[in-house]
């Protein structure tokens, strides 16, 4: 398999000075091409701001991003983006069909292939025949829908997915983890997809990043070995994915993700690391129990940074502490 | 918006449209009673208002469909220059509001430039436009232009701003270019807001019209002042009537020409 994409060093702060916010810290991992790699990290890790550093809607403040071994400087043709709010992500003034022939529409591509291809993207999400309707006419599940064959129509070669099933029911949420893994299946697309939920990053994916709280940092890299074929019932009852779903959940609650260093249990590794003085010195003063809702905004101070958190960014071996 | 939403509520209330026409008759048949009992030559009947107004209007041959040279001379004459320019002020209107709205610095400059030209009454201009544009059609038009341009700018401006953050990053993440970004996704964006400030300007327009032509000395606004000079009270009031008519009319063609252009719109009765 070649490597789709590769992030190295990524860095992002927001602010400078006294005020500055470290959202995203060194953090380096590869994507292989046709994987499905979920990044599952706490409210407020920086989860959102690492995937605009990866689609170039910000540029990174340190390291570098590659997309299949081209440097991301602003947005690449190659990308496309599920973003969580469909409501506002999809163009109301657009019929459904016109919103998925949109990335086509600057392309040298004729409006009869145009439809065409709008009719047949459509067709793989499961919405077939609703082209002519306007996207509020649609439940949400199915405007989510729309935005993922929007995404799909000009076969990105990777796509990126921000919590985009956090703002559906339970149900409909099953619905689209299966269409993402079948449609990623049959289109052999790369999907980086960022969540909270525990369960649905080991459901959907053939790998789990787990990132740690503000900055975030890459604290473990989990391979998922579950069936390619997944049912919404038998899998999450199988006891392969219970265990899975364990270890990511105590890794999400090990201080080394919560980064509440007074606390920290002796296990944890005291040396230090790479880690900036400063950085870790201001963020001591916020409050340890802070936990905003995005972490896309400007600076938000949250977690408090020790040298021994600080550490899990710098240079953890993320097998040892994963596969135990 | 608030218009479409007002009108259904009172449709359900009481049971139909049809309701509003009657309030009207009942308030034109008020004004006959009222007028019959004051018996003054100030205030005429609405039947004679109406009949004179038939007879202004419906004067002329048959292969005319009856259209009065009055119609021709002064209502549409009039007509014409109140909707060019608007339309000429709206364009620029427009295309001045986007340039403006894009540019992150040019309203810290001009905002209050623009809302300083906005609060001057127009009327008050209309001196000074008769000394820049002579008396004639070109005055006519400059009066309506400054006087319409400022509510279109403002809310475009407006519009503009407000595109949507995610909007914003979905068209960037799908490769948007330059040159597509203001026609398929600021102005749809922005248009509710632009419609908000076309319909205001457009009674702004009318009024205008009529102020430059009892000013200047033409259409429907030199019909009144000649009327009221001339003690033809009657024709008089059916030129203030008739200009009722015109904006009621008017009004309702913009609203269908918004329905049409703001058809995507889920929820009509929401602020745009």
């Amino acid at each position: 398999m070649s490597t789709m994409l590769e992030v190295s060093g990524l860095t992002h702060q927001y602010g400078q000075g006294e005020r500055a916010h470290v959202a995203v810290q060194d953090l380096t991992f590869t994507i292989e091409a046709g994987q499905l790699a979920c990044i599952v990290g706490p409210s407020g890790c920086g989860k959102s701001t690492l995937l605009r550093c990866i689609s170039g809607l910000i540029p990174a403040t340190g390291g570098s991003v590659r997309l299949h071994g081209d440097e991301v400087s602003g947005v690449p043709d190659d990308l496309a983006v599920v973003f969580q709010d469909y409501g506002r992500s999809l163009f109301p003034w657009l019929t459904v069909a016109k919103n998925v022939e949109f990335p086509l529409r600057w392309q040298k591509v004729s409006k009869a292939e145009r439809q065409r291809r709008a009719a047949e993207v459509l067709e793989s999400v499961g919405l077939a025949g609703v082209g002519k309707k306007y996207p509020w006419q649609l439940s949400g599940g199915m405007q989510q829908r729309v935005s993922i064959a929007r995404a799909l129509v000009s076969r990105p070669a990777l796509l990126l997915m921000d919590e985009p099933f956090a703002s559906v029911d339970a149900q409909t949420r099953g619905e689209l983890e299966d269409l993402t893994r079948r449609v990623q299946r049959d289109l052999g697309s790369t999907i980086l997809l960022v969540t909270h939920d525990i369960d649905e990053s080991v459901y959907l994916a053939d790998r789990v990043l787990v990132l740690s709280k503000s900055p975030a940092a890459i604290v473990a890299d989990l391979a998922i070995d579950l069936p390619t074929e997944r049912d919404q019932i038998a899998t999450r009852e199988s006891e392969q994915f219970v265990s899975l779903r364990g270890e990511v959940a105590r890794l999400l609650q090990s201080p080394q993700v919560q980064r509440t260093g007074e606390n920290a249990p002796a296990e944890t590794p005291a040396a230090t690391t790479g880690t900036d003085d400063t950085t870790a010195s201001d963020a001591t003063a916020a409050s340890e129990t802070t936990a905003p809702a995005e972490a896309t905004g400007a600076a938000l101070s949250d977690g408090a940074d020790t040298a021994e958190a600080a550490d899990a960014a710098g240079s953890p071996d993320p097998t040892a502490a994963s596969r135990s | 918006m608030s218009t479409t939403t007002a009108a259904a509520n009172r449709g359900r209330v009481l049971g139909s449209a049809a309701v509003t026409w009657l309030v009207l008759a009942a308030a034109l048949l008020l004004w006959e009673l009222v007028a019959i009992g004051a018996d003054s030559v100030y205030f005429p009947r609405m039947t004679d208002i109406i009949a004179t107004g038939a007879d202004v209007l419906l004067s002329g041959p048959a292969w005319r469909l009856m259209l009065g040279d009055a119609v021709f001379e002064i209502v549409l004459p009039s007509l014409a220059t109140a909707l060019g320019a608007w339309a000429l002020s709206a364009a620029l209107g427009v295309a001045l509001g986007t340039a403006l709205g894009r540019s992150s610095w040019a309203m810290d400059y001009c905002g209050t430039l623009i809302s300083f030209l906005r609060s001057v009454p127009p009327v008050t201009l209309m001196p000074a436009f008769m000394v820049m544009f002579g008396i004639g059609v070109q005055m006519e038009i400059a009066a309506i232009v400054f006087s319409t341009l400022w509510p279109i700018v403002l809310n475009t401006v407006d519009g503009v701003r407000s595109v949507d953050q995610v909007k914003i990053d979905t068209a960037r993440s799908l490769g948007t270019p330059r040159r597509y970004w203001i026609g398929m996704i600021v102005l749809p964006a922005a248009m509710p807001k632009i419609f908000a400030g076309l319909r205001l300007s457009l009674s702004i327009a009318i009024l205008l019209m009529v102020v430059a032509e009892i000013v200047g000395g033409s259409g429907i606004g030199l019909r009144i002042s000649t009327t009221q000079s001339t003690v033809q009270y009657t024709e008089m009031w059916f030129w203030v009537l008739l200009l009722g008519v015109l904006g009621y009319a008017l009004n309702t063609a913009l609203l269908a020409v918004e329905r049409l252009v703001l058809g995507w719109q889920p929820a009509r009765g929401d602020d745009a």
